[in-house]
């Protein structure tokens, strides 16, 4: 392996930088910068994933505390309340305030150091340089310091926890004025700053990379949906995020000098109100707080779909595999997720149909959101055709992309609802919205990234997960996920709120307890079972037994690489013959015809591809 | 282990990886300052008179002396690029000497201008004007310093022994270098020039 490799960095560093030639000479590397800094594209997807499930049993910590203090309110956090500080709960039970910074981080967490980390971070990583047949990212520096930013970013909003005030609490769309004061604000835009920055460097990459590194033979239309869906994503990463970037500028400058960019000119007074005066507060200019929910969403609409874009990628290859049938209309795929994050930019004013916008410009917004059914639509539709008679093996990543085509279903549904400017009139900041959110999110993007985790766990490791444990892990998460989420519908229509610390105090919500506890019981369990694909994770890294090279019969070209690919990937020669879904081909004899078979041996090789060790 | 693994191959759109990244940046970055002049816009509309005052106190003509000197170095920077293409050494050292100077001239000429703004007590927080005064002309100056550093890196490097060669390294600075200079053109107009 090492021969290769030193054969690939002399060819790499001849390409790039005649200067750096004699530094690869000999292949040894440090333990740092094979494990910590390390530029293998790899080892960064494995510290991305490392970084996301670690912060999502943060995320998962912090649901439980808010669904505690809503099931249970005023009764101490058991086991870990008597622990927390005297500023965050009273005798042990949730504070306001508490509770405010509770929901704020659960959502800014699960978003940015989660699902985006995982989805793009990841995946991308991990996926598009095995699945576009070459050795490396574009740019592996580059890709370097896009995660090192990650838990820098991490710890800067986490930091928040532990300075006067607490940390953001003004929800995790961190609307101003409300966020434009207070230390755990500025960390947090801070924080936002800098893992928008890794999503910009990321998203550069992965362009780059399969714009310029796919394999010999290779057009665009010969990628597999997964890398077409990141490619698309990293589209919307590139030209959203920094928005979102001069936003959180604008905010800070507000935060640290009060200029009055956000801050409506009635709060900035020289004598009181809510900034009361430095030397510095001078005639003021009347602010626009709306202006900031408009650069925000330009940015966190298009999010959406950076959370969930590369995901339907993910379950497009798994179910098409496992199906062992090609994708039903690849085509009307890749132009269903063009169309989808074209829409994603013109969207944005739906999440704002209450802040005082003109009815007519909210029609629009209505309408552009409304259309956006279409091209999820096709790809449903897709979806389906694709298992449609099909010989569906039911292993643990296809009934993760089955549990999320049938979440995601009823989220994109319920989301339908809320694009109505007069029914989100309604439910709006309800419930409802949160369920909503949670379908999309944790059952559509969340039971993705687990299949993708399955699937991609023998090639990352070169150890078999426990598919007992692994079935063990879905089924238990499908049925507490839906009991947990669905009443949050009904209690939503009811009038609960969104963010409240205790609805008893309105009679109205009274009766909505029970349910509330209901939910809670299922969320903690929910919790508890995602300790099954930790446990199952660790477990099978030490005593899974070796995988195959290509243990799902599959075509695409990651599964043309040895089974546990050391740097550089590969140890033959890539050209790319067909395209990525060729099962049931009538060329072979076999189900399936992987794009690296050479039309000549397709006989001879695919017995030595498919059973090579 | 075939010694004919090729998987480096060439890049298949024929632009090098880390020029086709700078242009990928580039268009990144058009969006990180569009968001800036979108907020100009929209609360220029709604406070003209704070705005039409603000830019009344800015020092224009030393802002068109920084213009001057930003397409300047531009400039310079695209015969820089040509001059190490061709191989030309010294030629190459002066036109990136002069960039580099420009730059540290323009940013002399802002300090002076922060500075005598911070002496007339206008800060960031005067007002909404001033506020964004100062965070698109400061995200420039990070750009312009951010530019500086390859610069003077490049230049140093082509003083030592073994000089420095890959032209096609300066020309993807070039690129960056230009944009600095066009968000600039934006820039003088939009605070300086309309009152």
């Amino acid at each position: 392996m090492s021969a290769v490799a030193t054969h690939l960095e002399q060819g790499h560093a001849a390409t790039h930088d005649a200067h750096a030639h004699h530094d690869h000479a000999h292949h040894s590397v440090s333990f740092i910068r094979k494990y910590i800094f390390s530029t293998d594209h790899k080892q960064i997807a494995k510290q991305f994933l490392t970084s996301s499930l670690f912060f999502l049993l943060v995320g998962g910590a912090f649901a439980l505390f808010i669904r505690w203090q809503i099931a249970y309110p005023g009764e101490p956090i058991p086991v870990v309340g008597k622990w927390l500080p005297d500023t965050l709960v009273s005798s042990g039970a949730v504070q306001p305030g508490f509770y405010t910074q509770l929901v704020t981080m659960h959502a800014t967490v699960m978003i940015f150091f989660v699902i985006i980390p995982m989805a793009t971070g990841a995946f991308a990583n991990f996926c598009i340089p095995l699945m576009i047949g070459t050795d490396d990212m574009a740019m592996p520096t580059i890709n370097m310091i896009s995660f090192w930013l990650v838990p820098v970013a991490g710890l800067t909003i986490m930091s928040g926890f532990f300075v006067e005030g607490g940390t953001a609490a003004a929800g995790w769309t961190n609307y101003p004025p409300l966020s434009a004061s207070g230390t755990g604000h500025m960390l947090w835009v801070i924080g936002i700053f800098l893992v928008g920055f890794s999503s910009i460097l990321g998203g550069m990459n992965y362009l780059a990379t399969v714009l310029n590194k796919r394999a010999k033979g290779m057009r665009m239309f010969d990628l597999p949906l997964t890398v077409w869906a990141l490619f698309i994503t990293s589209v919307l990463q590139v030209l959203g995020t920094p928005v979102l970037a001069s936003a959180a500028s604008l905010l800070f400058v507000d935060q640290v000098f009060h200029a009055g960019i956000f801050i409506p000119e009635n709060l900035l007074t020289p004598t009181g109100g809510l900034f009361p005066s430095g030397a510095n507060v001078g005639s003021g200019g009347g602010g626009q707080p709306v202006l900031f929910q408009h650069l925000f969403w330009f940015y966190s609409h298009p999010a959406v779909y950076i959370m969930i874009l590369p995901i339907m990628g993910v379950v497009s290859d798994v179910l098409a595999t496992f199906a062992r049938k090609a994708i039903f209309g690849y085509k009307a795929m890749v132009f269903a997720v063009m169309a989808i994050a074209f829409l994603g930019f013109v969207v944005w004013g739906h999440h704002m149909f209450l802040s005082g916008m003109s009815p007519l410009l909210g029609t629009t917004f209505m309408l552009s959101t409304i259309v956006i059914a279409v091209p999820s639509s096709i790809k449903i539709f897709n979806w389906l055709g694709t298992i449609w008679k099909g010989n569906i093996h039911f292993t643990t990543p296809n009934l993760n992309a089955l549990g999320f085509i049938s979440t995601f279903v009823c989220g994109g549904l319920s989301g339908v609802f809320m694009a109505i400017g007069p029914i989100d009139v309604y439910i709006h900041d309800t419930y409802f919205i949160v369920a909503h959110i949670h379908y999309v999110l944790f059952g559509g993007a969340l039971f993705g990234i687990f299949a993708g985790i399955y699937y991609w766990y023998p090639k990352m490791f070169g150890k078999m997960y426990n598919e007992t444990l692994g079935k063990f892990h879905f089924a238990l998460t499908f049925i507490t996920f839906n009991l947990c989420f669905f009443p949050m519908h009904m209690i939503g229509v009811g009038g609960h709120m969104r963010r409240i610390h205790d609805p008893y105090v309105y009679e109205f919500l009274k009766p909505f307890q029970p349910i509330n506890q209901f939910i809670t019981i299922f969320a903690i369990l929910m919790g508890f079972s995602q300790l099954i694909l930790i446990f199952n994770f660790l477990w099978s890294l030490k005593f899974g037994r070796p995988a195959p090279r290509n243990p799902w019969r599959a075509n695409t070209l990651e599964w043309a690489a040895p089974a546990h690919p050391g740097h550089g990937n590969f140890d033959r020669d890539i050209t790319v013959y067909r395209g990525p879904y060729e099962f049931a081909s009538p060329e072979s004899k076999r189900d399936y015809l992987p794009q690296w078979i050479r039309p000549a041996h397709i006989e001879k090789e695919e017995v030595v591809a498919a059973e090579k060790h | 282990m075939s010694s004919a693994l090729s998987l480096a191959h060439e890049p298949v759109t024929g632009i090098r990886h880390g020029k086709l990244g700078m242009w990928i940046f580039l268009a990144s970055e058009v969006m990180f300052f569009s968001g800036f002049f979108t907020a100009f816009i929209i609360l220029r509309n709604s406070n003209l008179s704070v705005f039409a005052h603000g830019a009344s106190e800015l020092n224009w003509p030393l802002a068109a002396l920084n213009t001057v000197n930003l397409i300047v170095s531009s400039l310079t920077m695209a015969m820089a690029i040509l001059s190490l293409e061709h191989g030309n050494k010294s030629k190459f050292q002066l036109y990136m000497g002069i960039t580099f100077l420009c730059a540290c001239g323009f940013l002399v000429i802002k300090y002076i201008e922060y500075t005598t703004k911070f002496a007339h007590g206008i800060f960031p927080g005067t007002n909404s004007f001033f506020g964004l005064y100062f965070t698109m002309t400061g995200f420039h100056a990070i750009h312009v310093i951010g530019g500086m550093l390859p610069i003077g890196w490049m230049l140093a490097k082509s003083f030592t022994k073994r000089g420095y060669q890959d032209w096609e390294r300066v020309e993807i600075l070039g690129l960056y270098w230009h944009f600095v200079d066009l968000v600039w053109i934006f820039l003088f107009p939009v605070l300086y020039l309309i009152f």
